[in-house]
């Protein structure tokens, strides 16, 4: 099945389609502070990003700003073609979006929280139905269908977060943090979950675990302080004889001076 | 918009805060009605007892739906789920409005034993009821807008509600007459704009059974006024 744009009249696919994901000069300051400092970078279809960086480097403020949450101080944000700052409804439509800490409304149960976002979706009737058996049959959640969010464990409403952001089948997948505090099986899963749906979707995932780059990733951003400091595969980054590990301290600690 | 609202609806009856809001209403109004009220011994079949009373008991009820409204998706981080879902971010604020004002109008339906009492004893003018409860539903929907416009501006829901009362208060007391004695003595500029702009002086003249379009259109355009700066605080204070 093609996982396709939503649509758009006048452009419907061009070579500029490519990229799914294009960030351009993104900037956004927060009082006096610079969160996220001229951050370009754009992600094809087939790449899973790693988006890697301490805690407050701009990880989830740079995620936000792709998902149309908060509007950029400047610079531009596309999905799909779609510049979520002046097409946010549709840019959204191809985003699945996983924000921090996998929030969702604990009083209802995973069927109707999955319902709720369908119909916002779009979705009715049958199709609605299927698409919301089909999201949680991927994230193993039938078995918790008619149970309320909060009777469940950590790793069961990270899986809800993921199972709302993958019900419409988008081309572009945003999740940050997708497999923080689950357990070591939890977190296989999730991997191979992703790893399942990279082929043909653009994905950005951040993290502060470095294994997982290696396990999932395509491609690692490493950012610091609101900039990026290194875009490469990996494998090249392991290239240079250190570990990634040895690699990320090195660029994102602070030297004195 | 309407997934919205009937999340949100769904949403009221799922916690506590849909049953203690409809007893403390309906007790309130009732003890109020038959005693400060005189609902016997003015022997007459209408339903004014209990229309005086409703603007001041929704002043503190009121705000305790609104409080909820954006500081709860705040706290629990929805909403980040909810503004980045495939709407126009109004029907999110448009929605919640409508299950709020939907819970309020299922409330005052609540108080139909009221009704059947002054039909059983006499023969009122189910007119003049009618454009109570109207006049009533708007009362509840000038105080929603503007509580969920507060709400939108902080995730503490305590402050939300201190905030909300106080805001009611000023548009409810605008227009009582001690206000007016003061502002025509000392500010005579303002006594017509503070008469104007409050919301129990509109809502007097439902209660006579006259729905004046004049009123109608300053509960819609109050409402309409508020959901936007609703939408407007949202868009600038989303992540705190």
């Amino acid at each position: 099945m093609e996982i396709g744009c939503a649509m758009h009249l006048t452009q419907p696919w061009g070579p500029a389609l490519t990229a799914l994901i294009e960030i351009e000069h993104l900037t956004k300051r927060l009082g006096g502070f610079t969160a996220v400092d001229d951050v370009t970078f754009s992600v094809a279809r087939g790449e899973v990003v790693g988006f890697l960086g301490p805690n407050g480097a701009g990880k989830s403020t740079t995620m936000r700003m792709l998902a149309g949450f908060m509007p950029p101080s400047a610079g531009t944000a596309r999905i799909c073609g779609a510049d979520v700052a002046e097409e946010p409804v549709r840019a959204k439509r191809s985003l699945g979006f996983l924000p921090e800490g996998a929030p969702t409304y604990p009083e209802m149960t995973v069927a109707a929280f999955l319902g709720f976002t369908a119909r916002i979706r779009g979705y009715h009737g049958a199709e609605r139905t299927r698409r919301v058996a089909r999201a949680m049959e991927r994230t193993q959640l039938e078995g918790v269908r008619l149970q309320p969010i909060e009777t469940l464990s950590k790793g069961f409403k990270r899986r809800v977060g993921l199972a709302q952001a993958l019900l419409h089948e988008p081309p572009v997948l945003v999740l940050d943090e997708p497999t923080d505090g689950l357990d070591p099986n939890q977190k296989h899963e999730v991997r191979a979950l992703i790893r399942d749906l990279a082929p043909d979707r653009a994905i950005i995932i951040s993290t502060h675990i470095l294994e997982e780059v290696g396990a999932v990733c395509t491609r690692a951003i490493i950012i610091a302080r609101g900039r990026v400091v290194v875009d490469a595969p990996p494998s090249v980054l392991e290239q240079t004889g250190r570990s990634l590990e040895e690699v990320f301290r090195a660029l994102t600690t602070e030297r004195p001076a | 918009m309407i997934a919205v609202a009937r999340r949100e609806l769904a949403g009221y009856f799922a916690t506590p805060v849909a049953y203690v809001f409809i007893v403390i209403f309906l007790v309130m109004s009732g003890v109020l009605t038959f005693t400060l009220g005189n609902f016997f011994a003015r022997g007459q079949a209408d339903l004014n007892p209990f229309f005086s009373f409703v603007p001041w008991l929704f002043l503190f009820l009121v705000p305790a739906l609104t409080m909820r409204l954006w500081a709860e998706e705040r706290r629990l981080g929805t909403i980040e789920l909810l503004l980045t879902l495939p709407m126009p971010q109004w029907h999110a604020v448009v929605g919640k409005f409508l299950a709020a004002w939907a819970f309020c109008a299922i409330a005052l339906a609540l108080t139909f034993p009221l009704w059947l009492t002054i039909n059983w004893l006499g023969e009122p003018d189910n007119g003049v009821v009618l454009a109570g409860y109207v006049g009533c539903l708007f009362v509840a929907g000038a105080y929603l807008a503007l509580g969920a416009a507060i709400s939108a501006l902080t995730k503490n829901q305590v402050v939300a509600f201190v905030l909300a009362v106080a805001g009611c208060f000023i548009f409810a007391a605008a227009g009582s007459p001690v206000v007016t004695a003061f502002l025509t003595t000392n500010l005579p500029v303002l006594a017509d704009v503070a008469r104007a702009l409050s919301v129990t002086d509109r809502f007097s003249g439902f209660t006579r059974g006259v729905v004046s379009a004049r009123d109608v259109v300053f509960f819609a355009s109050f409402i309409a006024f508020w959901l936007f700066v609703n939408n407007v605080v949202l868009d600038h204070r989303k992540a705190d």
